[in-house]
């Protein structure tokens, strides 16, 4: 039997450990949905309404540069969470979001759980923790490719 | 003959070149006065000596259980890494050694192992992966997370896809990759937070950079694996490998003598002071 989508964010590694009554409310906006390898989760400077959180597969964030093609920032995969634009106004993607192979995710409606989190700020704010530490994450990651960290001492 | 004069070098013969990327060769040496080469352990170094050029030291990056040859991977960084990569079969190259301290492949036999590697690191985690393969029921899970710059100077890439024939779980990872690229993209730290394995009976093998190892430290301490469970190898301006010069020193270790593998807990003391 398939998994309701609460028993799948127990599951998850962003869910992991979120109060069950918490987790049962952010279920209510969530719904599964399959991507094919080369479809676009999210395009952008589109209306973010949702983000995904990735069950299976790999995801690229990329950027379009006209004359040189998709770059690919980083890749997400199964336990990651795709999108943080839905959070803050304009509410637009800022970044493409790409199945780089078959990909299996929950998609949650922004408008959904922003409603949510204003109106119950405990589960609001174990929410943003979370979130915060994706920020955090991808940002100590950029610095390190920025760094070029596996750079070599000269002999 | 490498115990009884540690300075003095033998003289080795190119056997193989090979070009592993644009930069960087494997080359295969064999005693130039025939039979077999000193033992060593996965994780050793030897100084290879250029004539004319200098001295550096360079892991090892062969099978250990091959005794007709030793094999080293070197990235064209310097004059003497220069000269190395140039050598053509047949030319004469001095190597002492081997010298330092080994991956504690038996010590975590039944263990889950983690093997991160960055960049060049790859190489001196090489020979300790063929260890483990050969006697692979030993071990619980074995992971390799490797990074690297660009994918056109991942090392071994035909070998990596036999190591995962051999249930060795491989995760490749990038800086920056053009579309076509379908391994990861990001630092090989972004791998760690996904990557399956039993914090509690666990090792991990680290080589690369410093500030890479570090972050790779966290990352693992953030899983709940053990400080005295992590193994970095070091490399820091090793000179005369014996001891005797402090070229190398690190608190009140020398890399070359007491490493180049340690455990972070060995380490940690001596690596937050600036400028050591």
């Amino acid at each position: 039997m398939e998994k309701d989508i609460d028993a799948l964010l127990a599951d998850h590694l962003f869910f992991k450990d979120m109060d069950a009554s918490h987790r049962a409310l952010i279920a209510g906006c969530g719904k599964n949905v399959v991507f094919k390898a080369g479809e676009f989760l999210a395009q952008s400077n589109t209306p973010a309404n949702e983000f995904f959180a990735i069950r299976h597969g790999r995801v690229s964030i990329e950027i379009h540069s006209a004359g040189r093609g998709p770059l690919l920032i980083q890749t997400l995969d199964a336990g990651d969470i795709a999108g943080w634009s839905w959070l803050f106004p304009p509410y637009r993607w800022k970044f493409d979001a790409r199945a780089i192979e078959p990909v299996r995710a929950i998609r949650f409606d922004g408008a959904c759980l922003r409603g949510k989190c204003e109106r119950d700020p405990a589960m609001g704010y174990d929410f943003m923790k979370r979130f915060a530490q994706v920020f955090m994450q991808r940002l100590e990651a950029s610095r390190l490719q920025l760094l070029d960290i596996y750079g070599n001492v000269p002999h | 003959m490498f115990h009884i004069e540690p300075m003095l070098p033998s003289p080795f013969r190119v056997v193989k070149n090979r070009k592993e990327t644009q930069d960087t060769r494997t080359l295969e040496l064999a005693s130039a006065t025939g039979g077999d080469v000193p033992s060593w352990r996965p994780g050793q170094f030897m100084m290879l000596y250029v004539f004319g050029a200098g001295e550096i030291p360079i892991s090892i990056a062969g099978d250990p259980a091959r005794r007709e040859a030793i094999t080293h991977t070197v990235r064209a960084v310097g004059p003497v890494s220069r000269a190395i990569c140039q050598a053509k079969p047949g030319s004469a190259i001095g190597v002492r050694g081997p010298f330092g301290s080994a991956w504690p492949t038996d010590r975590y036999e039944q263990h889950d192992i983690v093997l991160v590697a960055g960049g060049i690191g790859l190489a001196p985690l090489r020979p300790a992966i063929y260890a483990i393969m050969a006697n692979r029921s030993r071990y619980g899970r074995v992971l390799l997370l490797a990074g690297s710059r660009t994918p056109d100077i991942f090392l071994y890439r035909r070998e990596v896809d036999r190591w995962r024939r051999r249930d060795i779980e491989v995760r490749l990872t990038v800086d920056a990759a053009a579309k076509d690229w379908t391994n990861s993209v990001g630092p090989v730290t972004t791998l760690i937070p996904r990557a399956e394995f039993d914090v509690k009976r666990s090792a991990a093998f680290i080589v690369g950079p410093e500030i890479m190892m570090r972050f790779v430290v966290q990352a693992l301490a953030q899983r709940g694996m053990s400080l005295d469970h992590m193994f970095l190898s070091m490399e820091r301006n090793m000179k005369c490998a014996v001891g005797f010069c402090g070229h190398c020193q690190l608190g009140p270790a020398f890399i070359c003598k007491n490493g180049p593998v340690f455990s972070f807990s060995q380490l940690e003391p001596w690596l937050s002071i600036r400028d050591m």
